[in-house]
């Protein structure tokens, strides 16, 4: 059984008077508690497949389904409701609210879904603990080195126990002794949440990490189907 | 959200606090020119009150032809309707004074110089107008402006300092600031007048005993009697008074409401020109109003009357509270329209700055409601607290202009009176314009919020 679906997306944008075909025919299947590498060079649409599949862009043909939903038929408000509960994003530059300490970046997504506040505390506090900055709790992400942020950052894109955590170049931003510690403790949490993981990157340690690769070269995939493992 | 709001707005504190401080000076400049409207309003108020009271009760259309016929259009059996007024149980909680004046023309002359002068004068108990122009619902820094005759000196008067200068007798008066005339521009005629009724006070009057000269000075009062002949009164001038209007001061003349009868009507029915009544508080006016037009029909139906307040008896008081009210709408119109745009721009910055974070909450699966309402809420916020500091900043300058004693001469005065920002207390107006600001910052911080919302997630990531 598959997770996601992806049925031959095609995404072109336009710039300015230029249309840049940024994905072409891609189909693709996703299996669950399962570490997937999506890799190829910068502009190849490694970005704009997670996008895709993430919900916060839509094709322009083709279908996606996660978890036995098809995204394109929900509304604006059902589509977001939908990545507040099922999706897990790690962005490249970490992204955590500047406002914010590292307790409520990560607690925010609870919010999101209304858990219940001693649930909510609960689970914050395991996932401090699984990232290693329980002591961290109340530092603001100005005051946390790059290696510290992207750990709150993939603490906040479990916290709410999505089907499907998307990581985009997560280790770009980082010195490579930090990118190998993020990686490992990202394989770990994998396995032991068993949520599945879509990444996308060039850098070698990740594709070497990886249950799947899946290739791209200007939007097009160049493994057609991801290898399928012995289950 | 609104934790986060707070701390979003606490995190470009320069740019805040400069919003606030724009929406602070905006809000003290509205409050205290208001502030000092109310002390306006308050002392006009008192000032009309004090002198005419709430309402007048007269005879249908004196108000419009009146003066040109006292004698028609006069209440009778005014004892009655005093009475009335006093055993009602509506109004009588309410009613503070109820005194009869009788108003009419005449002629002033001053027998020594021979001069004349037309005068209205205004026959008034004396005791029950000084009782009047003691009202002070406001708790005014002010000291009423009595009447000076002893009602027990019947004959005892008042003039304005416009009819002494005309019949010359500001020494006497000791009027300052009085120019002399040039004597050569005084007409023959008017001495021939000032004759006359010198004449006609001589047959009339009893020829002045030799009592020792009173301070002060006399005249003689002629006025057309119940019958049409002339009528003379020699009067005691205790002092000239200033009514704050030139055209008031020369011809006004009060005198004893007794005497000034006795002058019209002789020994006869005893009339007056109106009821002055005055309340306790003047937001019982209507209320009294409504039981004075509900008497007028049911139980005084023998002769038509109606009741006029303060304010059509006053148009004055109408033009300059109406004045102070559009200069008051104009600004608070100006300043909300910078509070708009000061906000607005606060706003826009925002939104323009934390792009790539409103595509992470979006991300993060918060709704498009949901970007809006944080922004929404920041500039509530930013409305709440600038309302609130600025109606703080208002009171602490009022309270100070209170402090240093600025004072103004206000018409109908003749002491200075302190000039007050009246604000302590003026819970409609404070409320009215926080409110307002911060009805005007949660409007201005909608249109940016909603471009926020708008944004495209992917765009909004990508922002740079
Ligand atoms: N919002 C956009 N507007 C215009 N062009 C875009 C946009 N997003 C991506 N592209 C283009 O689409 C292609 C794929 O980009 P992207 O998915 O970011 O690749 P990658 O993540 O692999 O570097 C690139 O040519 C890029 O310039
Ligand atoms: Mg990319």
């Amino acid at each position: 059984m598959s997770l996601a679906q992806l049925h031959h997306l095609s995404k072109t944008y336009a710039l300015g008077q230029l249309r840049v075909p940024a994905l072409t025919n891609i189909s693709l299947q996703l299996k669950p508690a399962c570490f997937t590498v999506l890799s190829g060079p910068s502009g190849s649409g490694k970005t704009t497949l997670l996008n895709l599949i993430a919900g916060i862009d839509r094709p322009d043909q083709g279908n996606i389904e996660i978890a036995g939903q098809s995204l394109q038929r929900l509304s604006d408000n059902a589509l977001t409701d939908f990545r507040a509960r099922h999706i897990g994003y790690i962005f490249q530059n970490f992204n955590l609210l500047p406002v914010l300490s590292a307790y409520e970046n990560i607690e925010y997504p609870l919010r999101l879904n209304k858990t219940p506040p001693v649930k909510r505390r609960q689970r914050v506090l395991e996932l401090l603990d699984a990232v290693g900055l329980a002591d961290k709790a109340s530092h603001r992400p100005n005051q946390l080195s790059g290696g510290q942020r992207q750990r709150v950052a993939i603490a906040r894109a479990l916290v709410h126990q999505p089907v499907l955590v998307l990581a985009d170049e997560p280790t770009a931003n980082l010195d490579s002794q930090t990118g190998a510690q993020i990686i490992a403790l990202m394989r770990e949490l994998q396995r032991v949440q068993q949520t599945a993981f879509v990444f996308s990157s060039h850098d070698p340690q990740v594709i070497a990490s990886a249950d799947h690769l899946v290739l791209l070269k200007d939007g097009h995939l160049l493994t057609p189907e991801p290898i399928r493992e012995a289950v | 959200m609104i934790a986060l709001a707070l701390r979003n707005l606490w995190r470009n504190q320069r740019r805040s606090s400069t919003t606030l401080l724009a929406m602070m000076i905006g809000m003290l400049s509205i409050l205290l020119f208001g502030g000092y409207s109310r002390t306006v309003y308050y002392g006009l108020e008192t000032d009309f009150v004090g002198r005419s009271g709430h309402l007048q009760l007269q005879r249908k259309d004196y108000f419009w032809f009146g003066s040109g016929d006292p004698q028609g259009y006069s209440l009778h059996g005014y004892k009655q309707l005093v009475n009335d007024i006093q055993q009602d149980p509506v109004l009588a909680p309410l009613l503070r004074v109820v005194t009869p004046v009788l108003q009419f023309g005449g002629i002033a002359g001053n027998f020594d110089a021979g001069l004349s002068k037309l005068v209205i004068v205004q026959g008034v108990d004396v005791t029950a107008q000084n009782e009047m122009r003691r009202w002070n619902d406001y708790q005014l820094a002010i000291t009423p402006e009595l009447h000076s005759m002893n009602p027990a000196a019947g004959n005892e008067a008042e003039i304005g300092i416009g009819v002494a200068r005309m019949l010359q007798l500001c020494a006497q008066l000791d009027v300052p600031d009085c120019p002399q005339p040039q004597l050569s521009a005084i007409d023959p005629n008017t001495q021939t007048l000032a004759a006359d009724i010198a004449a006609l006070a001589a047959g009339q009057l009893p020829s002045e005993p030799a009592t020792p000269a009173k301070s002060g000075a006399q005249l003689e009062l002629l006025a057309a009697s119940t019958g049409g002949a002339p009528n003379v009164n020699r009067l005691q001038i205790n002092r000239a008074v200033t009514t704050g209007a030139k055209e008031l001061d020369e011809v006004y003349l009060a005198m004893q409401l007794a005497q000034a009868q006795q002058l019209l009507y002789g020994e006869s029915e005893e009339r007056v020109t109106a009821l002055q009544i005055q309340l306790y508080h003047s937001a019982d006016l209507e209320v009294a109003r409504t039981r004075l037009q509900e008497l007028i029909s049911n139980r005084w139906p023998e002769q038509p009357l109606e009741v006029h307040d303060f304010r059509t008896l006053n148009p004055a008081f109408g033009q300059i509270t109406g004045m102070f009210a559009a200069i008051f709408g104009f600004i608070t119109i100006l300043i909300s329209a910078i509070v708009l745009f000061t906000v607005g721009n606060t706003m826009s910055m925002a939104v323009l700055e934390r792009t790539v974070e409103i595509g992470t909450l979006r991300t993060l699966g918060l709704r498009r409601s949901g970007i809006r309402r944080l922004f929404i809420s920041e500039g509530l916020l930013l409305g709440l607290t600038g309302a609130l500091l600025g109606t703080a900043l208002a009171l602490l300058f009022a309270a100070l202009i209170n402090q240093a004693g600025f004072t103004w001469l206000p018409p109908g005065n003749s002491n200075p009176v302190p000039i007050t920002i009246r604000l302590w207390g003026e819970h409609q107006m404070l409320l009215g314009i926080g409110l307002t600001v911060v009805l005007v910052a949660t409007v201005s911080a909608w249109w940016p919020a909603r471009r926020a919302a708008q944004q495209d997630v992917v765009d909004a990531l990508r922002y740079v």
